[in-house]
Protein backbone atom coordinates (compact mmCIF):
# COMPACT_ATOMS: atom_id res chain seq x y z
CA UNK A 1 0.00 0.00 0.00
CA UNK A 2 1.62 3.60 -0.87
CA UNK A 3 1.40 5.66 1.86
CA UNK A 4 -0.61 8.81 2.36
CA UNK A 5 -0.11 11.70 0.03
CA UNK A 6 -0.56 15.15 1.73
CA UNK A 7 -0.20 18.49 -0.32
CA UNK A 8 0.59 21.59 1.45
CA UNK A 9 -0.82 24.32 -1.17
CA UNK A 10 2.08 26.65 -2.32
CA UNK A 11 0.40 29.55 -3.72
CA UNK A 12 3.35 32.09 -2.63
CA UNK A 13 1.70 33.32 0.48
CA UNK A 14 3.55 32.67 3.87
CA UNK A 15 5.29 30.19 5.46
CA UNK A 16 5.32 26.84 4.42
CA UNK A 17 7.94 25.62 5.24
CA UNK A 18 7.39 25.66 8.79
CA UNK A 19 3.47 24.11 8.05
CA UNK A 20 5.54 21.36 5.83
CA UNK A 21 8.20 20.58 8.78
CA UNK A 22 5.84 20.47 11.48
CA UNK A 23 3.70 17.57 9.39
CA UNK A 24 7.10 16.37 8.45
CA UNK A 25 8.10 15.68 11.94
CA UNK A 26 4.79 14.09 12.74
CA UNK A 27 4.16 12.08 10.21
CA UNK A 28 7.39 10.04 11.34
CA UNK A 29 7.48 8.73 7.58
CA UNK A 30 3.77 7.53 7.66
CA UNK A 31 2.79 9.85 4.96
CA UNK A 32 4.32 12.22 2.38
CA UNK A 33 4.26 15.76 2.73
CA UNK A 34 4.79 17.48 -0.61
CA UNK A 35 4.69 21.53 -0.90
CA UNK A 36 3.15 22.22 -4.27
CA UNK A 37 2.23 24.66 -6.54
CA UNK A 38 0.67 22.16 -9.16
CA UNK A 39 -2.96 22.00 -9.20
CA UNK A 40 -2.90 18.03 -10.61
CA UNK A 41 -1.49 17.45 -7.28
CA UNK A 42 -4.12 18.94 -5.00
CA UNK A 43 -6.18 17.02 -7.20
CA UNK A 44 -4.15 13.40 -6.55
CA UNK A 45 -3.64 14.42 -2.89
CA UNK A 46 -5.52 12.16 0.17
CA UNK A 47 -5.29 15.08 2.06
CA UNK A 48 -4.51 18.99 1.59
CA UNK A 49 -3.19 21.22 3.98
CA UNK A 50 -3.88 25.52 3.20
CA UNK A 51 -2.12 27.57 5.16
CA UNK A 52 -1.66 31.30 4.54
CA UNK A 53 -0.78 34.37 5.70
CA UNK A 54 -0.65 37.99 5.01
CA UNK A 55 -3.89 40.13 3.64
CA UNK A 56 -7.04 38.41 2.12
CA UNK A 57 -6.79 40.22 -1.12
CA UNK A 58 -3.40 39.25 -1.43
CA UNK A 59 -3.97 35.84 -1.11
CA UNK A 60 -7.18 35.95 -3.31
CA UNK A 61 -5.23 37.39 -5.85
CA UNK A 62 -2.27 34.70 -5.37
CA UNK A 63 -4.77 31.89 -5.71
CA UNK A 64 -6.36 33.24 -9.38
CA UNK A 65 -2.80 33.75 -10.40
CA UNK A 66 -1.23 30.44 -9.58
CA UNK A 67 -4.57 28.54 -11.13
CA UNK A 68 -5.29 27.50 -7.35
CA UNK A 69 -8.86 28.52 -7.04
CA UNK A 70 -10.56 25.64 -8.25
CA UNK A 71 -8.67 22.98 -7.14
CA UNK A 72 -8.38 24.61 -3.55
CA UNK A 73 -12.13 24.92 -3.57
CA UNK A 74 -12.73 21.10 -4.67
CA UNK A 75 -10.18 19.52 -2.44
CA UNK A 76 -12.46 21.62 0.76
CA UNK A 77 -15.39 20.14 -0.28
CA UNK A 78 -14.48 16.61 -1.25
CA UNK A 79 -11.40 15.25 1.04
CA UNK A 80 -9.85 15.78 4.43
CA UNK A 81 -8.77 19.95 4.70
CA UNK A 82 -7.07 21.84 7.26
CA UNK A 83 -7.35 25.60 6.43
CA UNK A 84 -4.65 27.21 8.69
CA UNK A 85 -4.99 31.29 9.50
CA UNK A 86 -5.35 33.19 6.43
CA UNK A 87 -6.75 29.71 4.96
CA UNK A 88 -9.58 29.50 7.50
CA UNK A 89 -10.37 33.28 6.47
CA UNK A 90 -10.82 33.10 2.74
CA UNK A 91 -12.87 30.11 3.00
CA UNK A 92 -15.41 32.38 3.93
CA UNK A 93 -17.86 34.55 1.80
CA UNK A 94 -16.53 37.83 2.53
CA UNK A 95 -13.75 40.03 4.13
CA UNK A 96 -13.97 43.34 5.48
CA UNK A 97 -9.95 43.38 5.05
CA UNK A 98 -8.37 45.42 2.11
CA UNK A 99 -11.45 47.55 1.96
CA UNK A 100 -13.75 44.51 1.40
CA UNK A 101 -13.18 41.37 -0.87
CA UNK A 102 -14.88 38.59 -2.03
CA UNK A 103 -13.38 34.88 -1.04
CA UNK A 104 -14.12 31.26 -1.95
CA UNK A 105 -17.21 30.91 -0.13
CA UNK A 106 -16.86 27.43 0.95
CA UNK A 107 -18.37 28.10 4.04
CA UNK A 108 -21.17 30.82 3.90
CA UNK A 109 -20.11 33.42 6.34
CA UNK A 110 -18.20 37.35 7.21
CA UNK A 111 -14.39 37.71 8.04
CA UNK A 112 -14.53 40.24 10.72
CA UNK A 113 -11.80 43.05 12.47
CA UNK A 114 -11.94 42.97 16.01
CA UNK A 115 -13.32 46.15 17.05
CA UNK A 116 -11.22 48.61 18.60
CA UNK A 117 -13.72 50.97 19.50
CA UNK A 118 -15.45 48.77 21.48
CA UNK A 119 -12.29 47.29 23.12
CA UNK A 120 -9.93 50.27 23.18
CA UNK A 121 -7.51 48.07 25.19
CA UNK A 122 -6.69 45.64 23.08
CA UNK A 123 -3.26 45.34 21.29
CA UNK A 124 -3.95 44.89 17.71
CA UNK A 125 -2.71 42.04 15.96
CA UNK A 126 -4.01 39.80 18.20
CA UNK A 127 -0.76 37.81 18.68
CA UNK A 128 0.46 35.05 20.86
CA UNK A 129 -0.84 31.98 23.01
CA UNK A 130 -4.75 31.96 23.84
CA UNK A 131 -7.21 28.92 24.26
CA UNK A 132 -9.34 27.34 22.20
CA UNK A 133 -12.53 26.58 24.10
CA UNK A 134 -13.75 23.28 21.97
CA UNK A 135 -17.76 23.64 21.73
CA UNK A 136 -17.87 20.36 19.76
CA UNK A 137 -16.22 17.19 19.33
CA UNK A 138 -14.02 15.96 16.70
CA UNK A 139 -11.82 13.68 15.48
CA UNK A 140 -8.86 16.48 15.14
CA UNK A 141 -9.18 17.63 18.78
CA UNK A 142 -8.43 13.57 19.84
CA UNK A 143 -5.79 13.96 22.90
CA UNK A 144 -6.18 17.69 23.63
CA UNK A 145 -7.27 19.10 26.57
CA UNK A 146 -9.91 21.40 26.55
CA UNK A 147 -8.91 24.93 26.81
CA UNK A 148 -5.59 24.60 25.51
CA UNK A 149 -3.58 27.45 24.44
CA UNK A 150 -2.40 27.71 20.53
CA UNK A 151 -0.51 30.27 19.01
CA UNK A 152 -2.29 32.98 16.93
CA UNK A 153 -1.04 36.05 14.77
CA UNK A 154 -4.32 37.82 13.34
CA UNK A 155 -6.58 40.91 13.19
CA UNK A 156 -9.66 39.38 11.67
CA UNK A 157 -11.41 36.63 12.96
CA UNK A 158 -14.44 34.38 11.33
CA UNK A 159 -17.87 35.08 11.29
CA UNK A 160 -19.57 31.53 9.88
CA UNK A 161 -23.16 32.11 8.85
CA UNK A 162 -24.47 29.10 10.59
CA UNK A 163 -23.50 28.42 14.25
CA UNK A 164 -22.92 24.57 14.01
CA UNK A 165 -19.76 25.24 11.76
CA UNK A 166 -17.75 27.05 14.84
CA UNK A 167 -16.19 23.78 16.90
CA UNK A 168 -13.75 26.31 18.62
CA UNK A 169 -13.86 29.44 20.46
CA UNK A 170 -11.33 32.00 21.81
CA UNK A 171 -11.75 35.22 23.73
CA UNK A 172 -10.07 38.55 22.91
CA UNK A 173 -12.36 41.23 24.20
CA UNK A 174 -14.97 39.25 22.53
CA UNK A 175 -15.77 35.50 22.04
CA UNK A 176 -14.92 34.88 18.49
CA UNK A 177 -14.72 31.47 16.54
CA UNK A 178 -11.38 30.21 16.31
CA UNK A 179 -12.01 27.00 14.74
CA UNK A 180 -14.88 25.69 11.96
CA UNK A 181 -15.70 21.78 10.60
CA UNK A 182 -18.21 20.88 7.90
CA UNK A 183 -18.17 17.46 6.50
CA UNK A 184 -14.14 16.50 5.95
CA UNK A 185 -13.07 20.40 6.30
CA UNK A 186 -11.56 21.51 9.17
CA UNK A 187 -10.10 24.96 9.68
CA UNK A 188 -8.29 26.61 12.70
CA UNK A 189 -7.10 30.68 12.90
CA UNK A 190 -3.95 29.67 15.32
CA UNK A 191 -0.97 28.23 13.91
CA UNK A 192 -0.74 24.37 15.25
CA UNK A 193 2.57 24.24 13.35
CA UNK A 194 3.91 26.81 16.01
CA UNK A 195 1.55 25.58 18.71
CA UNK A 196 3.98 23.51 20.29
CA UNK A 197 2.47 20.03 21.80
CA UNK A 198 -1.17 20.68 21.45
CA UNK A 199 -1.15 22.27 17.96
CA UNK A 200 1.59 19.04 16.74
CA UNK A 201 -0.72 16.42 17.70
CA UNK A 202 -3.48 18.18 15.68
CA UNK A 203 -1.33 17.73 12.80
CA UNK A 204 -0.76 14.19 13.77
CA UNK A 205 -4.68 13.96 14.40
CA UNK A 206 -5.46 15.18 10.62
CA UNK A 207 -2.62 13.44 9.02
CA UNK A 208 -4.84 10.22 10.83
CA UNK A 209 -7.98 11.03 9.53
CA UNK A 210 -9.78 9.50 6.80
CA UNK A 211 -12.77 12.57 6.98
CA UNK A 212 -14.85 10.41 8.71
CA UNK B 1 -9.11 34.45 30.59
CA UNK B 2 -7.99 35.25 27.41
CA UNK B 3 -4.63 36.24 25.55
CA UNK B 4 -1.25 34.93 27.50
CA UNK B 5 2.11 36.81 28.03
CA UNK B 6 4.76 35.81 26.70
CA UNK B 7 8.52 34.86 28.04
CA UNK B 8 10.85 34.75 25.55
CA UNK B 9 14.22 33.53 26.02
CA UNK B 10 17.00 35.04 23.73
CA UNK B 11 20.14 33.55 22.05
CA UNK B 12 23.33 35.12 20.64
CA UNK B 13 24.96 33.20 18.24
CA UNK B 14 27.81 33.84 17.10
CA UNK B 15 29.00 31.98 13.52
CA UNK B 16 26.91 29.15 14.35
CA UNK B 17 27.27 28.84 18.41
CA UNK B 18 25.60 30.43 21.24
CA UNK B 19 27.81 32.68 23.02
CA UNK B 20 27.48 34.27 26.47
CA UNK B 21 27.39 30.99 28.09
CA UNK B 22 24.38 28.84 28.21
CA UNK B 23 24.36 25.95 31.27
CA UNK B 24 21.88 23.31 31.36
CA UNK B 25 23.02 20.63 33.70
CA UNK B 26 21.27 17.76 31.24
CA UNK B 27 22.93 18.82 28.08
CA UNK B 28 25.60 18.00 26.55
CA UNK B 29 26.25 20.87 24.01
CA UNK B 30 25.81 24.30 25.23
CA UNK B 31 26.84 25.84 22.45
CA UNK B 32 24.95 24.01 19.67
CA UNK B 33 21.71 26.36 19.18
CA UNK B 34 19.48 23.71 18.48
CA UNK B 35 19.88 21.71 21.63
CA UNK B 36 19.64 24.89 24.08
CA UNK B 37 16.40 25.81 21.72
CA UNK B 38 15.03 22.19 22.00
CA UNK B 39 15.60 22.86 26.02
CA UNK B 40 13.43 26.33 26.32
CA UNK B 41 11.03 24.87 23.95
CA UNK B 42 10.94 21.73 26.97
CA UNK B 43 10.43 24.27 29.67
CA UNK B 44 7.59 25.72 27.89
CA UNK B 45 9.30 29.31 26.26
CA UNK B 46 7.04 31.01 24.03
CA UNK B 47 9.18 31.99 21.57
CA UNK B 48 12.64 32.06 21.18
CA UNK B 49 15.09 35.08 19.62
CA UNK B 50 18.38 34.46 18.00
CA UNK B 51 20.75 37.37 17.84
CA UNK B 52 23.15 36.82 14.93
CA UNK B 53 26.18 38.79 16.16
CA UNK B 54 28.55 37.24 13.89
CA UNK B 55 31.26 39.87 12.85
CA UNK B 56 31.39 39.17 8.84
CA UNK B 57 28.71 39.16 6.62
CA UNK B 58 30.54 36.30 4.97
CA UNK B 59 29.59 33.97 7.15
CA UNK B 60 25.40 34.52 6.95
CA UNK B 61 24.80 31.33 5.62
CA UNK B 62 25.64 30.10 9.09
CA UNK B 63 22.46 31.49 10.89
CA UNK B 64 20.56 30.19 7.97
CA UNK B 65 21.71 27.06 8.49
CA UNK B 66 21.06 27.22 12.04
CA UNK B 67 17.64 28.22 11.68
CA UNK B 68 16.51 25.36 9.33
CA UNK B 69 17.88 23.12 12.01
CA UNK B 70 16.07 24.55 15.09
CA UNK B 71 13.11 25.38 13.08
CA UNK B 72 12.70 20.57 11.97
CA UNK B 73 13.09 20.62 15.67
CA UNK B 74 11.37 23.53 17.53
CA UNK B 75 7.72 23.79 16.93
CA UNK B 76 6.79 27.16 18.29
CA UNK B 77 7.91 30.55 17.08
CA UNK B 78 10.83 32.05 16.46
CA UNK B 79 12.61 35.33 15.59
CA UNK B 80 16.06 36.09 13.94
CA UNK B 81 17.49 39.28 14.74
CA UNK B 82 21.14 41.19 13.53
CA UNK B 83 21.85 41.94 9.82
CA UNK B 84 18.43 42.10 8.57
CA UNK B 85 19.65 44.87 5.98
CA UNK B 86 17.41 44.18 3.08
CA UNK B 87 14.49 42.20 1.61
CA UNK B 88 16.64 39.53 0.60
CA UNK B 89 17.82 39.22 4.06
CA UNK B 90 14.22 39.06 5.50
CA UNK B 91 12.80 36.07 2.76
CA UNK B 92 16.39 34.50 3.14
CA UNK B 93 15.37 34.24 7.30
CA UNK B 94 11.38 33.48 6.40
CA UNK B 95 12.29 30.63 3.72
CA UNK B 96 14.61 28.82 6.41
CA UNK B 97 11.61 28.44 9.08
CA UNK B 98 12.02 31.70 10.77
CA UNK B 99 8.35 32.87 11.56
CA UNK B 100 9.89 37.03 12.29
CA UNK B 101 13.26 38.61 11.66
CA UNK B 102 13.98 41.77 14.10
CA UNK B 103 15.32 44.72 11.89
CA UNK B 104 17.49 47.53 13.98
CA UNK B 105 19.83 49.81 12.71
CA UNK B 106 18.58 49.35 9.09
CA UNK B 107 15.15 50.65 10.33
CA UNK B 108 17.13 53.98 11.69
CA UNK B 109 19.32 54.12 8.31
CA UNK B 110 16.18 53.54 5.78
CA UNK B 111 12.62 53.18 7.53
CA UNK B 112 10.66 52.64 3.86
CA UNK B 113 12.75 49.07 4.59
CA UNK B 114 10.46 48.33 7.06
CA UNK B 115 7.41 49.42 4.83
CA UNK B 116 8.39 47.05 2.28
CA UNK B 117 9.17 44.47 4.16
CA UNK B 118 5.84 44.52 5.92
CA UNK B 119 3.78 45.03 2.58
CA UNK B 120 6.12 42.06 1.14
CA UNK B 121 5.49 39.60 3.91
CA UNK B 122 3.26 40.79 6.66
CA UNK B 123 3.58 43.06 9.64
CA UNK B 124 3.07 39.42 11.17
CA UNK B 125 6.86 38.97 10.83
CA UNK B 126 8.35 42.07 11.19
CA UNK B 127 9.76 43.17 14.53
CA UNK B 128 10.89 46.51 14.81
CA UNK B 129 14.17 46.40 17.82
CA UNK B 130 14.57 49.89 19.78
CA UNK B 131 17.31 50.36 21.49
CA UNK B 132 16.91 53.79 23.73
CA UNK B 133 18.83 55.40 26.79
CA UNK B 134 17.46 58.02 29.06
CA UNK B 135 18.57 61.50 27.96
CA UNK B 136 16.46 63.77 30.18
CA UNK B 137 17.93 65.29 33.31
CA UNK B 138 16.47 63.84 36.97
CA UNK B 139 14.27 67.57 36.94
CA UNK B 140 13.15 67.25 33.24
CA UNK B 141 10.01 65.00 32.08
CA UNK B 142 11.44 61.57 30.66
CA UNK B 143 12.64 61.51 27.16
CA UNK B 144 14.70 58.84 25.80
CA UNK B 145 16.39 58.43 22.14
CA UNK B 146 17.19 56.17 19.85
CA UNK B 147 21.13 54.86 20.21
CA UNK B 148 22.96 52.46 17.58
CA UNK B 149 26.52 50.77 17.96
CA UNK B 150 25.56 48.72 21.30
CA UNK B 151 24.04 52.04 22.62
CA UNK B 152 27.37 54.49 22.31
CA UNK B 153 25.76 56.37 19.63
CA UNK B 154 23.19 58.64 19.98
CA UNK B 155 20.63 59.53 16.80
CA UNK B 156 18.64 62.17 18.48
CA UNK B 157 15.56 60.17 17.26
CA UNK B 158 12.64 59.94 20.39
CA UNK B 159 11.93 56.76 21.00
CA UNK B 160 8.60 56.93 21.41
CA UNK B 161 8.02 58.88 18.18
CA UNK B 162 9.93 56.41 16.43
CA UNK B 163 7.99 53.52 18.09
CA UNK B 164 4.41 55.04 16.40
CA UNK B 165 6.33 55.54 12.99
CA UNK B 166 7.31 51.99 13.08
CA UNK B 167 3.89 51.22 14.03
CA UNK B 168 2.61 53.29 11.39
CA UNK B 169 4.99 51.75 8.98
CA UNK B 170 4.02 48.25 8.95
CA UNK B 171 5.78 47.07 12.20
CA UNK B 172 3.61 44.27 13.67
CA UNK B 173 5.63 44.19 17.18
CA UNK B 174 8.34 46.26 18.81
CA UNK B 175 10.87 44.64 20.63
CA UNK B 176 12.02 47.67 23.64
CA UNK B 177 15.76 47.33 24.87
CA UNK B 178 16.87 49.72 27.48
CA UNK B 179 20.27 50.52 26.85
CA UNK B 180 20.96 51.97 30.43
CA UNK B 181 19.65 48.60 32.14
CA UNK B 182 21.12 45.90 29.36
CA UNK B 183 22.99 43.61 31.62
CA UNK B 184 22.82 45.32 34.57
CA UNK B 185 20.21 42.64 36.30
CA UNK B 186 18.20 45.78 38.38
CA UNK B 187 15.48 45.20 35.97
CA UNK B 188 13.34 46.90 33.13
CA UNK B 189 13.19 50.72 32.76
CA UNK B 190 9.78 50.65 33.27
CA UNK B 191 8.63 54.02 32.86
CA UNK B 192 10.53 53.40 29.01
CA UNK B 193 7.89 50.07 28.67
CA UNK B 194 5.41 51.95 29.57
CA UNK B 195 5.26 55.12 28.29
CA UNK B 196 5.95 53.07 24.69
CA UNK B 197 3.67 50.25 24.88
CA UNK B 198 0.82 52.88 26.02
CA UNK B 199 1.97 54.74 22.74
CA UNK B 200 1.31 51.99 20.71
CA UNK B 201 -1.47 49.23 19.47
CA UNK B 202 1.03 46.84 18.05
CA UNK B 203 2.53 44.39 21.27
CA UNK B 204 5.97 45.27 22.78
CA UNK B 205 8.43 43.13 24.57
CA UNK B 206 10.46 44.69 26.86
CA UNK B 207 14.03 43.67 27.37
CA UNK B 208 17.58 44.96 28.96
CA UNK B 209 17.99 44.70 32.59
CA UNK B 210 16.34 41.33 34.01
CA UNK B 211 18.11 40.08 37.22
CA UNK B 212 15.35 38.34 38.45
CA UNK B 213 11.48 36.33 38.23
CA UNK B 214 9.98 39.61 39.95
CA UNK B 215 12.05 41.70 36.95
CA UNK B 216 9.62 39.45 34.65
CA UNK B 217 6.45 40.25 36.73
CA UNK B 218 6.98 44.15 36.70
CA UNK B 219 7.45 44.04 32.85
CA UNK B 220 4.27 42.94 31.86
CA UNK B 221 2.19 44.75 35.58
CA UNK B 222 3.77 47.90 35.66
CA UNK B 223 5.74 47.56 32.31
CA UNK B 224 2.57 46.85 30.30
CA UNK B 225 4.31 44.90 28.30
CA UNK B 226 2.77 41.58 26.21
CA UNK B 227 5.65 39.72 26.48
CA UNK B 228 9.21 39.91 28.20
CA UNK B 229 12.74 39.29 26.71
CA UNK B 230 15.61 37.49 28.76
CA UNK B 231 18.92 36.12 28.30
CA UNK B 232 21.45 35.13 31.28
CA UNK B 233 18.49 34.25 34.03
CA UNK B 234 17.54 31.29 32.00
CA UNK B 235 21.25 30.64 30.68
CA UNK B 236 22.89 30.17 33.53
CA UNK B 237 20.21 28.16 35.41
CA UNK B 238 19.39 29.96 38.19
CA UNK B 239 15.43 29.96 36.67
CA UNK B 240 13.43 27.88 34.64
CA UNK B 241 11.52 29.40 31.97
CA UNK B 242 8.08 27.00 34.23
CA UNK B 243 9.40 29.00 37.24
CA UNK B 244 9.20 32.07 35.99
CA UNK B 245 5.74 31.60 34.45
CA UNK B 246 4.92 30.28 37.85
CA UNK B 247 5.98 33.63 39.34
CA UNK B 248 4.05 35.05 37.05
CA UNK B 249 0.61 33.43 37.61
CA UNK B 250 1.00 33.79 41.72
CA UNK B 251 0.65 37.16 40.80
CA UNK B 252 -2.03 37.27 38.47
CA UNK B 253 -0.54 37.21 35.14
CA UNK B 254 -2.42 35.24 32.67
CA UNK B 255 0.72 32.81 31.53
CA UNK B 256 0.58 29.31 28.67
CA UNK B 257 1.45 26.79 31.20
Amino acid sequence: MSRKQIVVVDYGMGNLRSVAKAAEHVANQSADILVSQNPQDIANADAVIFPGQGAAKACMQALKDTGMMQPVIEAAETKPFLGICMGLQVLMTYSDENQGIECLDVIPGLVKKFDETRFPELKIPHMGWNQIHQTQDHPLWHGIVNSSRFYFVHSYFVKPKLDHYAIGTTEYGETFTSAIAHNKLFAIQAHPEKSADAGLQLLKNFIHWNGA
Amino acid sequence: MGLAKRIIPCLDVDNGRVVKGVQFVEIRDAGDPVEVAKRYDQQGADEITFLDITASSDNRDTIVHVVEQVASQVFIPLTVGGGIRKVEDVRQMLNAGADKVSINTAAIHNPEFVRQAADLFGSQCIVVAIDAKKVSADNEPNRWEIFTHGGRKSTGIDAINWAIKMESYGAGEILLTSMDRDGTKIGFDLELTRAVADAIKIPVIASGGVGELQHLVDGVKQGHAQAVLAASIFHFGQHTIEEAKLAMQQQGVEVRL
